[in-house]
């Protein structure tokens, strides 16, 4: 051990193949939020970058860098807790590295065609080398079945490792929901003009996703990090995984039908999505209160402050962006107006953030926690950890604050555009214009400034924390 | 201490695995019943030779709502398709609209971005005049947007380097969609002025 330096001797090999993994995450959440604030200031100065780096170009990026480093955070977690939790070594790692340094290679080559060669003519060689033209699964064929690949060598790393060692409830549920997540993804891998069909496919990919495959991801991840931080008992955190599963899986899968009321699907559809998608909120607060519980229960006392906060704030932001903001506009008597204004913008903001951000940036500070030999990260921080402290707070209020403003232009949009214009070409610039669209734009602009502070803030933290620190980490029953 | 079956890990397990499998069926049931219903030739989504049709969006007293209604023969740029030339036309234009990303700045059946105007009744806007107009329109607006600009918010489409033949595939494409019956959404649309 080797306290205060970042040392990999500090690192098992499956952690030390995550912490790679994170940083890559971390350079793609930088470039997510500089493309964010481009695209939010063509809101504001259109000619800005006009036929240079267009608005549909800057957003592509902004959304999938944000889909990647989210996945490669998913992903370094699953390295992260591997060895830990199987109690052997990591099984294949050195196909492991390959994948990431591919996967890694694949990434960078579709961001530079994305941004150099940006659209190519209307036959499938531009599908399959420059871009899809699908909103989040922009990236050409072939960067598909690399993907694909890199994730099959990725679950093959998880589950021969548990095979190898022993399994736990925890395990179980992440192997199986692996297998979920992978195999959504093909939904979204073929071509075909009838756009309803490809929509009905495209939400099976978006929505099974966020919606059921990632939320139980992360529900692996929430419960881990409840063991490891708080020293909460094993049996208790495997209990209420199983019910968040019950709960998210009888809902959320279903709730699939709020996407299908106005893509060409059946009238049911009204029924179906509407009721099980408002059921979405409820395994959103089992988790809150499972989260307070927990921590209450230990006083608060934990291994990890920083990561700590993220996890509430991830609990938090699930339920409000996610559970509060979903449900507001997932019923079809309010989805007809809302459905595709700034009101979705508000909610997608919101929810990315608080459900999925948010706990990575946990498994980030438990990674720099443990790569600089496992170092005190609990109250009396020097400086009184100002830097996570401030970073955690302008993430938190410039996000919040970009949704509000979101909202407030998507209920204008809603009812100018939507309800009384009727949603024509002069009813949406009317719109627009509209000075409480204006205003939303601006304050989205001045609150996303906000939020890349927050990420500056977060990023020097995260490369210096514990830096120089001689105690070690404080102890959890 | 004696866990109660309500906090039981075992009880829980196996109520996570049948609720999963259980609703999984029932989505698997609904999607066989869904895709024969949204396939093209459907009543819901129809063939593409409907581009030779007059495609208007009425509302409806029974269902509530406006809903796509066809009429007599409208051939797209005066020419009557069959079926296969129809679909060719509307393949290569859908193929554009992905290669040029539309996607990005406009939303598709309301879904995809929120920078420029939905495109679902895109060959139903009034701003097209009327339907004698329209397809000389739509084509000029295509090849030079920025100079075609139909708004004063200042926000502009980029030139996307498209051909006249692209811009017809395009517009063959946007006059199919708008005969997809999409349950009334978008809601109150004021349809262009046509003919017959
Ligand atoms: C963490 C979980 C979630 C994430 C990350 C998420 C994200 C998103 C995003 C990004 C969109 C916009 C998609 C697009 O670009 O077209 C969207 C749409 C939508 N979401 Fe969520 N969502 C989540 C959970 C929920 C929940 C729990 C509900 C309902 C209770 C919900 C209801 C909706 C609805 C109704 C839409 C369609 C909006 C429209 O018609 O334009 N979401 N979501
Ligand atoms: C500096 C901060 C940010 C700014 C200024 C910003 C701005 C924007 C803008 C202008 C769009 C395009 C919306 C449209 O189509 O009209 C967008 C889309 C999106 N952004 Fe951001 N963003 C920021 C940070 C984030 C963060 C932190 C997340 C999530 C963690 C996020 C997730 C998304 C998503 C999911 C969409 C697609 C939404 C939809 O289609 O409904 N953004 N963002
Ligand atoms: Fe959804």
């Amino acid at each position: 051990m080797n306290n205060g330096v970042l040392d990999s001797n500090n690192l098992n090999g499956g952690q030390k193949l995550a912490v790679k993994y994170f940083s890559v995450a971390v350079i793609l959440f930088v470039a997510q939020i500089l493309f964010g604030l481009v695209t939010a200031l063509q809101y504001i100065i259109p000619e800005l970058f006009f036929e240079v780096l267009d608005f549909s170009v800057a957003r592509t990026v902004h959304i999938n860098a944000l889909v990647i480093w989210l996945l490669f955070g998913f992903m370094g977690a699953v390295y992260w807790l591997l060895e830990d939790e199987a109690g052997v070594e990591t099984v294949g790692l050195k196909l492991g590295n390959l994948a990431f340094w591919v996967f890694t290679l694949a990434v960078t080559i579709v961001v530079l065609v994305y941004l150099f060669v940006q659209v190519g003519p209307g036959d499938d060689t531009t599908r399959w080398l420059i871009n899809e033209g699908r909103e989040y699964i922009e990236a050409p064929r072939w960067a598909d079945i690399g993907i694909v690949i890199c994730i099959l060598v990725f679950f093959y790393n998880a589950a021969a490792t548990f095979m190898k060692g022993s399994w736990s409830g925890i395990s179980g549920v992440l192997i199986l929901d692996l297998v979920a997540l992978a195999g959504l993804y093909l939904a979204g891998m073929f071509y075909t003009t009838n756009i309803s069909v490809d929509q009905f496919w495209w939400w099976w990919v978006i929505h099974l996703w966020v919606e059921a495959t990632w939320e139980v991801l992360v529900g692996c991840i929430m419960a881990w990090g409840l063991i490891k931080l708080l020293g909460v008992r094993r049996q208790i955190v495997t209990t209420w995984l199983y019910i968040e599963v019950a709960l998210m899986f009888g809902s959320g899968i279903l709730g699939l039908g709020h996407h299908y009321f106005w893509i060409g699907t059946p009238e049911y559809w009204f029924t179906i999505g509407g009721f099980f998608s408002a059921l979405e909120p409820i395994p959103l607060v089992a988790m809150v209160v499972h989260a307070l519980y927990d921590s209450g229960v230990h006083k608060f006392k934990a291994a990890n402050h920083p990561a700590m906060a993220w996890l509430i704030a991830h609990t938090f932001g699930n339920f409000f962006g996610a559970g509060v903001f979903g449900f507001m506009h997932t019923l079809p008597q309010i989805n007809l107006y809302t459905h595709g204004t700034q009101w979705s913008a508000s909610h997608g903001h919101l929810s990315f953030f608080g459900a999925y951000a948010t706990i990575v940036i946990a498994v980030f500070y438990i990674a720099v926690q443990q790569w600089r030999g496992g170092v005190w990260m609990s109250g009396d921080l020097p400086g009184n950890g100002w830097k996570w402290k401030w970073s955690l707070a302008l993430l938190n209020i410039g996000v919040l604050g970009m949704t509000m403003a979101m909202l407030v232009a998507g209920y204008e949009q809603s009812f100018i555009e939507r309800a009384i214009e009727g949603s024509t070409w002069s009813g949406y610039f009317a719109a627009q214009m509209h000075p409480w669209f204006i205003q939303g734009m601006n304050w989205r602009m001045v609150f996303g400034i906000v939020t890349a502070a927050g990420t500056v803030l977060l990023v020097w933290d995260l490369l210096t924390i514990g830096k120089g620190e001689k105690r070690t980490r404080q102890e959890v029953s | 201490m004696i866990t109660k079956w309500w906090a039981s890990e075992e009880v829980w397990r196996k109520i996570a695995v049948w609720v999963t499998a259980g609703m999984l069926l029932v989505l698997m049931g609904l999607t066989f019943d869904t895709i024969p219903k949204i396939s093209v030739g459907s009543e819901r989504v129809p063939a593409y030779s409907i581009i030779n049709q007059r495609i208007d969006y009425v509302f409806d007293e029974k269902r509530n709502f406006q809903v796509p209604v066809f009429g007599g023969e409208q051939p797209l740029f005066g020419k009557m398709l069959s079926e296969e030339e129809a679909e060719a036309l509307v393949t290569w234009g859908k193929k554009i609209t992905q290669g040029r990303n539309c996607i990005n700045c406009h939303t598709l059946l309301g879904n995809g971005a929120y920078f420029a105007p939905d495109l679902t009744k895109a060959w139903l806007d009034p701003n097209w005049v009327d339907s004698d107009l329209r397809e000389g329109l739509m084509i000029n607006f295509l090849m030079d947007p920025p100079n075609n600009s139909m708004n004063s918010s200042g926000r502009k489409m980029p030139n996307m380097d498209i051909s006249e033949e692209e811009a017809k595939a395009i517009i063959a494409f946007l006059k199919w969609m708008s005969s997809i019956d999409t349950n009334g959404f978008p809601y109150n649309f004021k349809p262009v002025e046509q003919e017959g």
